[in-house]
Parts: C-alpha cells; structure tokens; sequence
C-alpha cells in the first residue's frame, strides 16, 4: 500500500517540481532603428551606425540572452553571481543603446531642435542657463571619461532637478532617470572622427531627439 | 637626484609607421602613436606640473586620476611599441618569431605550447568588459608565467609586463572593425619575442 502511495505521489512531486523551474526569459531582440542607417548623416555616419546596430548593440543583445539562458539553470548563489558581471555588461549595453537609438533623430524630423515651449526646455534654462551652456558641460564631462562610457543628460528625483551623469563601460544608469544618453566609446565614432572625440560630441547634438528627451522628461517629472 | 615634474615626451617608434603591415595597418599606427600617446604625454606633463603645485592633500588626491590615467596610458603604450616589430612572415624582421631560450620554456611549462598562450590570451583579453590591456606577465612571487589585464589605462602593478596587447578600440577599429578577434590573432604576427624574452630574463633574475 505503501508503494502505491508513493508512486501516486511521484507525478505531483514531479508537477510540483515543474511549477519551481524559472521558466525561460522571454528573448531579447534587437530594436529597429526608427530612421534608416544613413538618415543621422553628415552627423554621424551610415557606416557606424550599421555597424553599431547590427554588430555591436547585437552581440549585447545575444550576449544578455545567453547570460539570462545560464542563469536561469544556476543552482547556487556561487553560480548567480559569477553570472553578474555577463547580465551588467550585456543587460547594460542593450539598454544602453535601445535608449541611444530612440534619443537620435535625423534633423528632417526634428534632430536637433529643442521645442522652445517644451518643459525640457524649460528645465534646461532653470538647471543650465540655457542649451548651449547645457552641451558645452555635458561635452566636457563625457569627453573627460577615462576609457569607454555613456554621458547622461538625467533627472535627479530627490533634487527635482536635470544633471549631467556618466556611467562607465555599460553599466546602465541608475542614479537618474535617463533623458538623453550619448555613447562615447570609441566604436561609436572612430571611423568618422578618429581620435577626435569633440568633434563628434560638438556634431552630435544636431541629430539629439529632444521630442523624445522631452517626453522622458514629461514622465519622469511625473512619477 | 629629484623627480622633475612635467618633462616626458613621446617615444619614438622603432620602425616605420607601415612596418607592421599586414598586421596592423600604417594609419592606426600613426593615429595612435601621434594622437592617442602623445595626448597621454602631454596630459601627463600637466598634471605632474599641477601637483607640483598643488598645496594640500586634498588637492593631491584630486589629481589622482589624471595622474593614473595619463601615466599609466604612456606606460603602457611606450611598452607596447617595444613588444611589436616587423613581422618574420613577410621578410621584415623578427616579429612573431619565438626562438628557443628561457621565455620559450617558460611558455611550454605554464601553458603547453605557443598556441595554448595564444588562444587563453586572446579570450581573456576579448573579454575584457570596456577598455583595457592584455598582459602575459611574470607573477613577483612564484616567478610563473600568467595571463592577466588591466582596466582603462591602468598599469600593470601586480605582475612584471612582458607583452602586452592595447584593446582599447583605437587600436583595431579602422583595420578590423568589430571583429576584435581578427586583431588579437595577426597582433601575434608582430610580437616582438626577444623583447619579450628581455623583459623575461631581467624578471626572473
């Protein structure tokens, strides 16, 4: 009798054991950009822009699903953390870039300008005096970056206020709510400008979406 | 005898700009000899000229990582233009020959053979998350050959250097584009092994 109950308890174990298995993450793929490779240009080129698609951020994208397929079968802490720095660099440059590539805009559709009545507008008077004092800061401290890294344009919810931010290699940016990122590793403008990083950092606020900068910045100040 | 502040200057190449060739191309070589590390040698100077002025700790300590990042990006590119040279496989010099002498044992006992070395290297420094440097160094206290590396321009303080790899994408992006692991293969080409050795020899004395 005995036997019988523990072979009619064996498939529920089973069940029950299946209900605690993580199930598999749903896979990360790579946005479409908004505009097409060459639509950034003479900003910032069709070349780097293919590449940094459909190489760079990619192989984030295949490497953060490769990271989030292992971790769910880890069976110990040990195992989960060694899996960490994978899910920060790959996680990190996934998003990093879906928000790069939506904070871009070719200036046929609006690159570059910064609706004057906008409340991004508004607040990067109160907060820098201006847009041109804006992009001469953030310019400085992202050009300043000591290896590869973001420079962020973000929100501050404790000080209510927009500052300048950056983040090292991939990490993704936690401190603020993102408005406007920049990418300032080299892949993202060797080709074009080579060693001279100013000169893409001066160009590449012509193709800044400040539509979309000002919407982040609509909801941030909501929340 | 006194530290004089601010008076580094670029070193000179020891071959031409094209001399690597295939390997690394002439126009990355030039960039990053006469852009990359010479801005590392100028920030330098000022900054050792700053905290020679600089009147209080506080002051110092702000300089830090101007001084780290600008003196170890001009160590470690004066280092990396002497483990490079011409390579043997196109007739140009000794590059990527490893003759028989103590860095060649020293490579078949800590890693089976050449190739081993290559292919542990090579995934070590692909995998590094940002910039950095690939090293082979000599560990100061088991005098064993090991593979380790640095973030950004951090110099090598834990290990004597013996070759080192700049995978900063400066260093590849204009010949290879993404595809780093075409770099860290031909860079073998042109790695100047009786520099290496040198650096070996004085290392485990």
């Amino acid at each position: 009798m005995l036997s019988i109950a523990r072979s009619a308890l064996r498939p529920s174990i089973a069940a029950a054991a299946r209900r605690f298995v993580v199930p598999a993450s749903s896979l990360h793929t790579l946005p479409e950009l908004p505009y097409a490779y060459n639509a950034l240009e003479p900003h910032i080129s069709g070349q780097i822009m293919e590449l940094h698609h459909t190489k760079h951020h990619q192989t984030y994208v295949n490497g953060l699903n490769a990271a989030e397929e292992s971790y769910a079968k880890a069976l110990s802490p040990k195992e989960q953390i060694k899996l960490q720095s994978a899910l920060k660099f790959n996680g990190g440059g996934h998003i990093n870039h879906s928000l790069f590539w939506r904070n871009l805009a070719p200036t046929s559709s609006g690159g570059g300008h910064l609706p004057p009545n906008s409340s991004l507008a508004k607040a990067i008077q109160e907060d820098f005096g201006g847009l041109d004092a804006l992009k001469k800061k953030m310019n400085a401290t992202t050009a300043a970056i000591q290896g590869s890294g973001w420079g962020w344009l973000g929100y501050n919810s404790d000080t209510k206020k927009l500052e300048i931010v950056t983040t090292a290699n991939q990490d993704p940016l936690l401190t603020h709510t993102p408005i406007i990122g920049i990418d300032i590793w080299e892949h993202a403008f060797y080709l074009q400008y080579k060693n001279v990083k100013v000169d893409y950092l001066n160009e590449i606020w012509s193709v800044i979406n400040f539509e979309e900068a000002n919407a982040r910045y609509e909801e941030a100040i909501k929340a | 005898m006194s530290f004089t502040p601010g008076v580094h200057t670029l070193p000179d190449l020891p071959y031409p700009y094209d001399a690597l060739e295939p390997y690394i191309s002439r126009q990355i070589m030039e960039l990053h000899h006469k852009k990359h590390h010479q801005t590392y040698v100028n920030a330098l100077n000022s900054a050792e000229q700053a905290y020679a002025k600089a009147l209080t700790p506080k002051e110092r300590i702000a300089l830090q990582a101007a001084l780290k990042f600008n003196g170890g990006g001009h160590i470690n590119h004066s280092l990396f233009w002497k483990n490079l040279a011409p390579s043997a496989s196109v007739q140009k010099g000794n590059g990527g020959a490893l003759k028989d002498g103590p860095l060649k044992q020293a490579i078949e006992q800590n890693f089976g053979s050449l190739e081993n070395l290559i292919q542990q290297f090579n995934a070590t420094t692909a995998g590094i998350q940002g910039s950095g440097w690939g090293w082979l160094g000599v560990n100061p206290t088991t005098k064993r050959l090991e593979i380790t590396t640095t973030a950004n321009q951090d110099p090598l303080l834990t290990h004597f250097p013996i070759i080192g790899v700049d995978i900063w994408e400066h260093a590849f992006y204009l010949q290879y584009l993404n595809v780093k692991v075409d770099y860290l293969k031909a860079i073998w080409s042109v790695i100047n092994f009786e520099e290496a050795e040198a650096r070996f020899v004085e290392a485990t004395k």
